[in-house]
């Protein structure tokens, strides 16, 4: 490698000052793409303060209000299923004193929203509604000092309510009348009073815009666009990573019913047809014609953990902090996670129309502009020829295919212009050629004191990177695949404090000697991308079950020896919390069952989340199920409670299919986990009894992103309780029922 | 051939091995029922056929000419939503949602026939469908809202 590794203080790191980012200067190829490059916003003081304003400061970037009396709300984040419309126009209401229903909101929009890169990393509410609270604050604050001039009264002496500014002496003016044309074209200014005393709207659980139209069959998804004259498209992917399309005989195809079109550039081979089972129809002909030269070398699946361990890496100092001390008993394990698939219950899907000069795209990739700089490239198109709109697909949970499907759906549409292509991929096309979140493996040794305290931890993380979104046209299949081919683009690592591999892979507690090493893996002969949570997943369940393993090792009980290592008020607070709610001194030491316990906070800089669960383990077949679960969460200002439950809800249960049952398979040359029946994942019978999200309420701090807040110590919690439960630790995952029959032995 | 799909009777020109989820959603134009897997291994094109669950990604459409098929809009609309449709709404169960019309036409085919379903019959009969957000608790929630809704419209109908 080049560059020797960084070393940071963990003060500069929990203080999450700019420290590690700067260092990553000094690395030459080595050096890490800036947050907001990667990810999204970053982690700095000025975003926490203003959020996306730091990118869009203008306050009609944000909030428009028309003589007509529409107003509207801009986002450039996307609605993924979080609920993030919904709270986005509740912050909007709250400041802009409206009621809900007098709002629209407009998301990522590459011709009318603000470019807040990617919707990801729990990052929405802290950036987005950080600045359209900035702004309705301002923006109301105007329409009120407009009417002051008007009407003569001083502003102070003006109140407003539903949309309107009232006088004391009853006179009453509209916003819409209030405004003119480029009043609200001013920059915000750079501070604004932020968190009321009272709420009207946010802090409470308002109910999801988009529920009922997706519950009645309403138009709700990419996927039930029909515009006129739309036709549908089907491309056939390679067998493996890398292989070349050597020929096929698309004569028959094209004189098959319905097929309009059969579209092939070097590798990129699609079809488009009238009807949607005909345009499947023709695509599984093709597929049959087509022949292919495969070169993927895929490693040996079962032994992957010594696989990338083997890799050559570049070695980051994450954290290097050393006191003095004597251990008297040390301890060493290792963690391993397989590739995980985002698996989203629809495949991808994307509708294209190519009107000769301008491409307009609707997708639901989490980061419209990026993808249309990413089609443009590829298409030889200027980035203003090419419109990317958000609409909503099936749930996101990271990098899935959308963004491929994207290009997809551009390639042919380009070959029909003036007739809109739907392209929706196969289920077998999902599963095997989304980018899947990395392989990782964790080794960590500690040592503790006479007393039973961690007085040195020493932790390796090896992993891939988390980050292959587009950007660069090369990040796509499709630009792979044509014959003027884009050269896929190197991957790079995030940088802390968010992290990628590494991210959560520094401990919230105290110790006195500690040090933290990512050993990054530039090759990658499985493609991978973020997973929702990144390589938190992995560091938590490993930072947690081994927080447990030590505990053991001190004979203390798992949450006071937590406490014990904690001094973050907050971080406490949710641990007790969630203790206490699940009843953690009075739990159940049954011989099948058995409780675990797990805390974190997200990239310890968003919410805080406490754990606890309860797992049954049948002896007989090895199956763990859990049986119920108590989280506690503190994410600063709430703004939706009920879509913070929900988020916490989901997480648990996302993270204990991850944890329980999935793993990538592949042969030498191709990904076998093609299906539901290949790749199984939680179904209901595996489903807790009950789950309970408390949320520790934070009136008036900033926002913390919560979304990917509970994978990681939902995962840690159900292995400490596997181990409780049969009295050995397994720290490979999936912890299946394989792995768990076998280590009881029966 | 003539579909009977939600009480109304559709002429429809298609290959007839078309399965049925292409015919709902690209002839009729219906949104619910979702192209998932097209192999019946999740469950998001979920409809009724004669009252009973089935998968209508694999399910011909010919085969079923002469059936009463039911989807998610046959139920009741934004306006007037069906009990299930209320349940969802009232116990906000959904993620992103797409998995949930395919769920609603599964536990409505069981509280049709049984509508006393324990909640153990609830969670066997959700098994074939999945959840990708991890939404079930509020799934579950929802159908019994939905079934407890329901036999107040019953009661109300007897009397």
């Amino acid at each position: 490698m080049s560059g020797g590794p960084v070393i940071v203080s963990r003060r500069a790191v929990l203080a999450g000052s700019g420290a590690l980012l700067f260092s990553f200067s000094s690395l030459g190829p080595l050096r890490a793409q800036r947050a907001d490059e990667l990810q999204v916003g970053s982690a700095s003081a000025s975003m926490q303060f203003r959020g996306s304003l730091e990118k869009a400061p203008f306050l009609d970037s944000w909030i428009r209000v028309e003589a007509n009396g529409a107003i509207t709300v801009f986002t450039g984040k996307a609605e993924l299923g979080q609920g993030i419309k919904t709270a986005l126009l509740q912050i909007a209401a709250e400041k802009l004193d409206t009621s809900l229903d007098q709002l629209v909101i407009v998301t990522a929009d590459t011709a009318r929203t603000p470019d807040e890169g990617y919707t990801a990393g729990s990052h929405s509410v802290q950036d987005s509604g950080t600045a359209i609270m900035h702004a309705a604050t301002q923006v109301r604050q105007l329409l009120i000092e407009q009417a002051a001039t008007r009407s003569g009264v001083p502003a102070d002496q003006l109140r407003t309510e539903n949309a309107t500014v009232v006088a004391p002496d009853g006179r009453r003016f509209a916003y819409r009348d209030l405004v003119a044309d480029q009043m609200l074209h001013v920059e915000a200014a750079p501070e604004s009073s932020l968190y009321p005393n009272q709420f009207k709207i946010m802090q409470h659980s308002v109910p999801r815009v988009d529920i009922p139209a997706k519950v009645t069959g309403g138009e709700a998804y990419v996927q039930d666009l029909r515009p006129t004259g739309m036709v549908h498209g089907r491309v056939v992917r390679p067998p493996s990573y890398g292989a070349k399309l050597v020929s096929v005989d698309t004569a028959t195809v094209e004189t098959m019913p319905g097929v309009i079109k059969v579209v092939r550039d070097g590798s990129f081979l699609g079809v488009i047809a009238t009807g949607e089972f005909q345009a499947i129809e023709a695509m599984r002909a093709l597929a049959a014609a087509a022949r292919w030269e495969e070169t993927a070398q895929l490693p040996n699946s079962a032994a992957l953990p010594d696989f990338l361990m083997a890799q050559p890496s570049q070695d980051i100092t994450v954290l290097d902090a050393r006191q003095q001390g004597s251990e008297t008993k040390t301890l060493s394990a290792t963690y391993t996670r397989p590739y995980i698939a985002h698996g989203s219950i629809g495949p991808s899907c994307a509708l294209a129309l190519h009107d000769g000069d301008a491409l307009t795209i609707w997708t639901h990739s989490q980061g419209v502009y990026p993808l249309r700089n990413a089609i443009a490239e590829m298409l030889g198109m200027a980035k203003a020829q090419v419109r990317c709109i958000h609409a909503e697909g099936a749930g996101c949970y990271g990098q899935n295919g959308a963004d491929d499907a994207a290009a997809d759906a551009a390639l042919l549409a380009r070959a029909v212009p003036g007739q809109p292509v739907r392209l929706q991929w196969m289920r077998e096309q999902e599963h095997a050629t989304e980018p899947y979140g990395p392989a990782m493996v964790v080794k960590v040794n500690a040592g503790l004191d006479g007393s039973g305290r961690i007085i040195d931890w020493d932790y390796a993380v090896w992993s891939n990177t988390h980050a292959m979104r587009p950007g660069p046209a090369g990040t796509l299949i499709a630009a792979r695949s044509v014959a003027t081919a884009f050269p896929q683009p190197a991957p790079r690592p995030i940088p802390m404090p968010e992290g990628g591999g590494d991210r959560n892979s520094i401990p919230l507690y105290k110790f006195p000697n500690a040090r933290v090493i990512y050993h990054f893996l530039p090759n990658m002969p499985v493609r991978v991308s973020a997973l929702r949570a990144l390589g938190a997943h992995v560091n938590i369940f490993a930072i947690e079950s081994f927080m447990d393993e030590l505990a053991d090792a001190a004979g203390a009980d798992p949450v006071q020896f937590r406490l014990q290592h904690l001094d973050d008020p907050r971080a406490r607070d949710v641990i007790t919390s969630a203790a206490q709610r699940f009843g953690w001194s009075d739990r159940s030491r049954s011989g099948t069952r058995g409780c675990g316990f797990a805390f974190a906070r997200y990239k310890n800089l968003a919410a805080y989340c406490a754990i606890a669960c309860e797992v049954e383990v049948e002896r007989q077949s090895g199956r763990a199920r859990m049986l119920r679960a108590v989280a506690a969460v503190d994410a600063g200002q709430v703004v939706n409670p009920d879509g913070v439950v929900n988020q916490i809800e989901g997480a648990i249960l996302q993270s204990m299919s991850w944890t329980l049952f999935e793993n990538v398979a592949f042969d030498e040359r191709r990904i076998t986990s093609i299906d539901w029946a290949t790749y199984p994942i939680l179904r209901f019978s595996g489903v807790p009894d009950a789950v309970e999200v408390h949320i520790v309420q934070r009136s008036g701090q900033p926002f913390l992103g919560c979304g990917e807040a509970g994978q990681g110590p939902a995962a840690a919690a159900i292995g400490n309780a596997i181990a409780a439960a049969i009295g050995q630790r397994l720290r490979d995952l999936p912890l299946s029922r394989e792995r768990i029959k076998a280590v009881i032995g029966l | 051939m003539k579909l009977n799909v939600n009480g109304q009777l559709h002429e429809i020109v298609s290959d007839p091995r078309t399965p049925l989820l292409y015919v709902l959603r690209d002839d009729l134009k219906l949104n619910a029922a979702k192209f998932g897997c097209g192999l019946g291994q999740c469950g998001a094109c979920t409809v009724l056929i004669d009252g009973e669950a089935v998968f209508s990604c694999i399910t011909p459409a010919a085969l079923i000419a002469d059936k009463k098929i039911t989807t998610l809009e046959g139920l009741g609309t934004l306006a007037q939503p069906s009990p299930i449709q209320r349940a969802f709404i009232e116990e906000q169960a959904a993620q992103c949602g797409y998995c949930i019309p395919g769920m609603m036409m599964r536990a409505q085919a069981l509280l049709q026939k049984k509508p006393q379903a324990n909640d153990d019959e609830i969670r066997a009969a959700l098994e074939p469908n999945l959840c990708r957000c991890g939404t079930q608790m509020r799934i579950l929630r929802a159908v019994g809202r939905a079934r407890a809704l329901m036999a107040t419209a019953q009661a109300g109908d007897r009397t």
